[in-house]
């Protein structure tokens, strides 16, 4: 039934007609801009569980396809589905989305409703990247993307927000230009710009080579991967809340999925031969940035790291199985490593977005964020700090949260590629606990520092719904994450069988 | 039975949601109500377990709850394991728990953290059950981390005292050292056994004994490695030298979880793994040396180190490293069922001796130093029959059941030739003479000699509420009980009597207690045998000493301590492990990160690299700025200089002059 429907374009023009919508009917009222915006939302999250209950499970084919030519000359297609892969990323895109809506309910004064016009607008654009099957298409959602997130940032920022916009800007586009040129260059191999006919296209190793190393560029930015990080302390730091939840949620995915969906399937040979560079650099961001985030004096910055530091499982599950296969040769154990990558994604995304929310509380009340300005908040916040310290817990990877489940996953498959990189990995245990838990110290914990904290009030109903939602999801999936792995598992094993033959 | 073992777990959950949730809704007595109703139905029902496990004849339950998630074609699923190993640990948890539950009314009374300490120790309850009666390696992490977890909310439970907060951050963090190596030996567990399960693992630990693996460029044995990873872990949770550092800092919370948590409970984690994984554990003597040698230092040296302390729970705190150090020696030799059986006794008569200090605490509001005590016997004589009770079972008193499960380990190390017995033997032999040492100095100090407590603390006893010192009181005689009895009641069947069947498995060749139980004769003889036996008198000997030095000529010790100044300046430092860590590692990791942070990323890539990039970026376009003037002869000029370049190249290629 769901499937007559075009439910891919209602998700992605939905977002951007009631944001344009607003722009145009709530510049003068700020409450009607906010009731209409948490109105687009929260039809746009219904619709997406549409796609997730509507989903069939146990297959990796495109589902919910929609196909129509775009520009004929040039075979552009508007052409979209989703698989295991893109679907849930999808549905944590709607419900971010919700959240920032929530979030800036009062807190943004500085012309809400362009605010929220500028969030409804990037989420239908950052559907519109995870369900594009047509390679330029994909590309004008990647790069629209940009547009909305610097205006957030330059608008709604912090005082140095012009560096950190122009840093953020630069970085990614020149990652992209070169995926652009790639993507040209596989159409004249191809003959179409459909994604999927790139696979399996048995190019030489060379040309492979340089298809990696372009698309790396575009995809490592958005991880981000060390070295190309530097970007997204600045971006967090001086973008507003709700920017820091979906650059953190959201576009930090963008990079992952892109791995898999164009990197591994289409230079394989390439992925395998570049994988101890991957590797390197994702193991690098696990100690590396582990121990720099434990030195940050700003709150922002240390969850930013810690971002950082998460996603390096993220690729380090992607580009182990080359590994795993030639060490104990077990596919399960690659498959593991890649579906610990896919859900440390999904993880990510509920567990950052708290925890820049947490953030996003103190800031309002204190407008710091300098963590020696903090201490004893426990005493005067105790649900808040009761949340903080939940979802710092799910950042140092506990147990029974979703922050576990991804990590563990990668640990496990990756001691099947050899006991060091295993090793390395799980020094995350130790460094993870220590810049999340030394944070909680210092900010929560202890007796009340100034009059600053003194005067904080708890958080309100408002705030208590926010985090409650996210707490009961990381929990959930903490405890139950069944639903989200077998969705993806389908989806996760074609890949796998379009990546290994060579082998 | 499904449902009872549900029961049995979820219903301190339930309580935990209840009291910490809706704690300030429901009010402070209803909060306890729920809390102790909770562990006392998880405790009736274990009991019941316990009955039907070894006299009702119920079968090893051994079953999945739900399946968690499959991933990478691994089944991951929580279930429950049931046998009579588990069984016992369920009772000692939950029986413990509420003898806890009930004293803390007493305890936090004035507390205005009342409920949140029940909800916590409600859940501590509920995820040490998980871990007990895990019958996988996901659900027992989930456990393991879970206790990490409440310990930690718990040892910061008054989170605005500086010691407090930074105790429980330790805390944390070495056990997250331990878990590291738990983890990587799931992991090895994992790949070479194909399975988390562990039946499935035994299983094919058992098919491929001699399985070996290359790690740091050579070939070890599979079990060697994944056993010592899983020791490692077990290291961090009960508190083994070098990862015991955080266990005395941990005295930091309230004494009710002092002696649930890291007395009787949650530190017997690590003993409790080893024994479960005997079915591995046994395939590697190398494993069960590591076991046997780092268990037997911590078993003397931790116990020396709490002769120096003056702060009586700290004391107490030493004593239990050393005694968890007796168990893992146990271990080592083989002797899993005697471990097992320290656990228990352990647990009742530590947890009986931490309550009993947490008492004495009480009454002098919150005084802790044992050099403002002394005479306390007048003032809380059934805390003073109890502790005493407690003592004597600690040093190992005929008949008390602390000397049954501590004399099993020391004759059991004796019969061991495994590497590292001999100094194990000696270690525990020892050790007995300073337990007595330290415990009788505690003993003495608090309740004998002159009175040297504090006029406002005195005045405290009496300014209690009148329902206080009873509600504490009661759990103490709970404990004392068993802590008299239970070694002579059981030691028969739990070490003798192959009461845990398969559920812990001995090599024939590895197996001292069989040996040793040619020589029982029953626990009577087993009492009297004391009197040949040299434990017996080395503790009796310690407890001399303790008596002569700060009862009869206290005026011996600044002597004394002057005359082994050196020994005890190391010992007060306790062995400079705190330094070293501190300095070490703590500040290791810091530096290094901000040496990352502003050499790495601040200074070579965004200054370098990054501004670097846009530096030279504007400076070539300042270059290439002053190259388009605008006159027209300029471009002329630079247009011929191109052409006659051109040309050149143009024509000397053509006549191959390069």
């Amino acid at each position: 039934m769901l499937h007559g429907l075009p439910l891919l374009s209602l998700l992605i023009w939905l977002p951007i007609a009631g944001g344009v919508g607003i722009l145009a009917v709530g510049r003068e009222d700020a409450d009607r801009a906010r009731w209409l915006a948490l109105a687009v939302a929260a039809a746009v999250m219904v619709a997406s569980l549409g796609l997730w209950f509507g989903f069939e499970r146990g297959t990796a084919s495109m589902q919910f396809v929609e196909r129509v030519t775009w520009i004929e000359a040039f075979g552009i297609d508007y052409y979209l589905g989703v698989d295991g892969i893109s679907m849930p990323l999808i549905v944590l895109t709607a419900f971010a989305t919700v959240l920032v809506v929530g979030a800036a309910w009062e807190v943004v004064r500085y012309k809400p409703a362009q605010y929220l016009a500028a969030f409804l607008i990037m989420e239908g654009i950052m559907i519109g990247v995870f369900s594009a099957l047509d390679a330029i298409l994909f590309y004008v959602f990647f790069e629209a993307m940009l547009i909305p997130m610097f205006l957030i940032i330059g608008i709604w920022g912090g005082p140095n927000r012009i560096y950190a916009t122009l840093k953020f800007f630069l970085y990614t586009f020149l990652g992209s230009v070169m995926m652009l040129i790639a993507l040209i260059y596989l159409r004249t191999e191809a003959g179409s710009f459909a994604i999927q006919d790139f696979y399996g296209l048995q190019l030489p190793l060379a040309t492979q080579t340089l298809l990696f190393l372009a698309f790396l560029a575009a995809f490592a930015v958005k991880v981000p991967m060390f070295p190309v990080h530097t970007w997204l302390p600045d971006a967090h730091v001086e973008a507003p809340t709700g920017g820091s939840v979906i650059l953190a949620a959201i576009t930090l995915k963008i990079g992952g999925y892109g791995f898999l969906r164009f990197s591994l399937p289409i230079t394989p040979e390439a992925s395998m031969a570049l994988d101890w560079l991957l590797i390197g650099l994702s193991l690098i961001a696990v100690v590396y940035i582990g121990l720099v985030a434990m030195v940050q004096e700003d709150l922002k910055k240390l969850i930013a790291y810690s971002s950082i530091a998460h996603m390096g499982f993220v690729t380090l599950g992607f580009f182990l199985i080359f590994r795993i296969l030639g060490g104990s040769g077990s596919r399960d154990g690659a498959l593991l490593a890649l579906e610990g990558g896919m859900v440390q994604m999904i993880s990510h995304g509920f567990v950052s977005a708290a925890m820049f929310l947490c953030v996003g509380v103190l800031y309002d009340r204190m407008h710091t964020r300098r963590i020696a300005d903090y201490g004893g908040v426990a005493n005067r916040m105790p649900v808040f700090a009761a949340f903080f310290v939940l979802f710092a817990m799910a950042n140092a990877g506990l147990p029974g949260t979703s922050g576990f489940v991804g990590e563990f996953m990668v640990i496990l498959a990756s001691f099947q590629a050899g006991f060091w990189y295993a090793a390395i990995a799980a020094l995350t245990l130790i460094l993870g606990a220590a810049y999340s838990l030394w944070m909680i110290k210092r900010v929560v914990y202890g007796e009340v520092r100034n009059e600053q904290v003194e005067a904080l009030t708890d958080i309100t109903a408002r705030e208590r719904l926010l985090l409650g939602t996210l707490a009961v999801v990381v929990i959930f999936f903490g405890v139950y994450p069944a639903p989200l792995i077998d969705v993806m598992t389908p989806s996760l094993d074609a890949l796998f069988r379009l990546v290994v033959p060579i082998l | 039975m499904k449902t009872i073992y549900l029961l049995i777990v979820l219903a301190p959950l339930f309580g935990a949601a209840v009291a910490g949730l809706a704690g300030s809704r429901i009010g402070r007595a209803n909060a306890h109500r729920v809390t102790v109703a909770a562990v006392g139905l998880s405790a009736a029902l274990s009991l019941w377990v316990l009955y039907q496990h070894v006299w009702g004849g119920a079968p090893v339950f051994n079953e999945t709850i739900y399946q968690w998630a499959v991933a990478g074609g691994i089944n991951l699923e929580v279930g429950f394991l049931v046998d009579r190993l588990t069984a016992l640990m369920m009772v000692v948890v939950t029986s413990v728990s509420l003898a806890v539950h009930v004293y803390t009314i007493g305890y936090m009374h004035d507390d205005a953290g009342y409920q949140r300490f029940f909800s916590y120790i409600n859940l501590f309850t509920f995820s040490m059950l998980m871990l007990v009666m895990a019958n996988n390696f996901l659900q027992l992490f989930f456990g393991w981390e879970a206790v990490g977890l409440v310990s930690y909310l718990l040892i910061g439970f008054w989170y605005r005292k500086e010691t407090a907060i930074f105790a429980n951050l330790k805390a944390f963090l070495v056990n997250r050292v331990g878990d590291f190596g738990f983890l990587l030996g799931i992991a090895a567990v994992l790949m070479y056994y194909g399975s988390l399960d562990y039946a499935e693992v035994f299983a094919a630990a058992d098919a491929a004994p001699a399985m070996t693996m290359q790690l740091f460029g050579t070939e070890a044995l599979v079990a060697t490695v994944a056993a010592i990873l899983l020791f490692i872990g077990a290291m961090g949770k009960s508190a083994q030298v070098p990862l015991h550092v955080w266990l005395p800092d941990s005295m930091e919370g309230p004494t009710p979880i002092s002696a649930l948590i890291h007395a009787a409970t949650m530190v017997t984690a690590g003993i409790f793994l080893v024994a479960r994984m005997s079915p591995l554990f046994e395939l590697s003597d190398a494993a069960l040396s590591v076991v046997l040698i780092l268990g037997a230092i911590t078993a003397l040296f931790m116990g020396l180190v709490g002769l120096v302390q003056n702060d009586i729970k700290r004391v107490i705190a030493y004593s239990t490293l050393s005694q968890l150090g007796y168990m893992f020696v146990a271990l080592g030799a083989s002797a899993y069922a005697a471990a097992v059986f320290h656990v228990m006794t352990h647990a009742f008569f530590k947890a009986l001796l931490f309550l009993g200090a947490g008492a004495v605490i009480v009454a002098l509001h919150h005084e802790q130093d044992m050099r403002r005590m002394g005479n306390l016997r007048r003032y809380l004589p059934i805390t003073h029959v109890t502790m005493l009770l407690g003592t004597l079972a600690l040093v190992g008193t005929p008949f008390f059941s602390g000397y049954y499960s501590k004399d099993v380990i020391i004759e059991a190390v004796a019969l061991s030739d495994r590497f590292g017995a001999g100094f194990a033997y000696i270690a525990v032999l020892l050790g007995v003479f300073i337990t007595a040492l330290y415990s009788f100095r505690l003993y003495f100090l608090v309740f004998w000699g002159e009175e040297r407590i504090d006029p406002h603390a005195k005045a405290h006893i009496s300014h209690l509420p009148r329902y206080v010192l009873p509600v504490m009181e009661w759990p103490l005689i709970a404990l004392a009980v068993p802590s008299v009895v239970i070694g002579y009641l059981t030691i028969d069947a739990m070490v003798f009597g192959g009461f845990f069947g398969n559920a812990i498995q001995v090599l024939p060749a590895n197996d001292v207690l069989a040996i040793k139980a040619e020589s029982f004769h029953g626990p009577f003889a087993f009492g009297l045998h004391a009197a040949v036996n040299p434990a017996f008198w080395l503790a009796v000997a310690g407890a001399v000493t303790a008596w002569y030095l700060y009862l009869r000529n206290p005026g011996l010790l600044p002597a004394i301590n002057q005359r082994f100044a050196p020994v005890i300046r190391v010992l007060e430092q306790k062995y400079g492990f705190d330094e070293v860590y501190s300095k070490g590692f703590a500040g290791g990791g810091r530096w290094l990160g901000s040496v990352l942070w502003r050499g790495g990323d601040q200074s070579f890539i965004d200054g370098l690299v990054v501004n670097g990039t846009a530096r030279t970026v504007g400076r070539i376009a300042s270059v290439l700025r002053g190259l388009q003037s605008g006159y027209l002869y300029h471009y002329a000029f630079a247009m011929i200089v191109g052409l006659l370049v051109l040309l050149t190249i143009f024509v000397g290629s053509s006549r191959g002059w390069f």
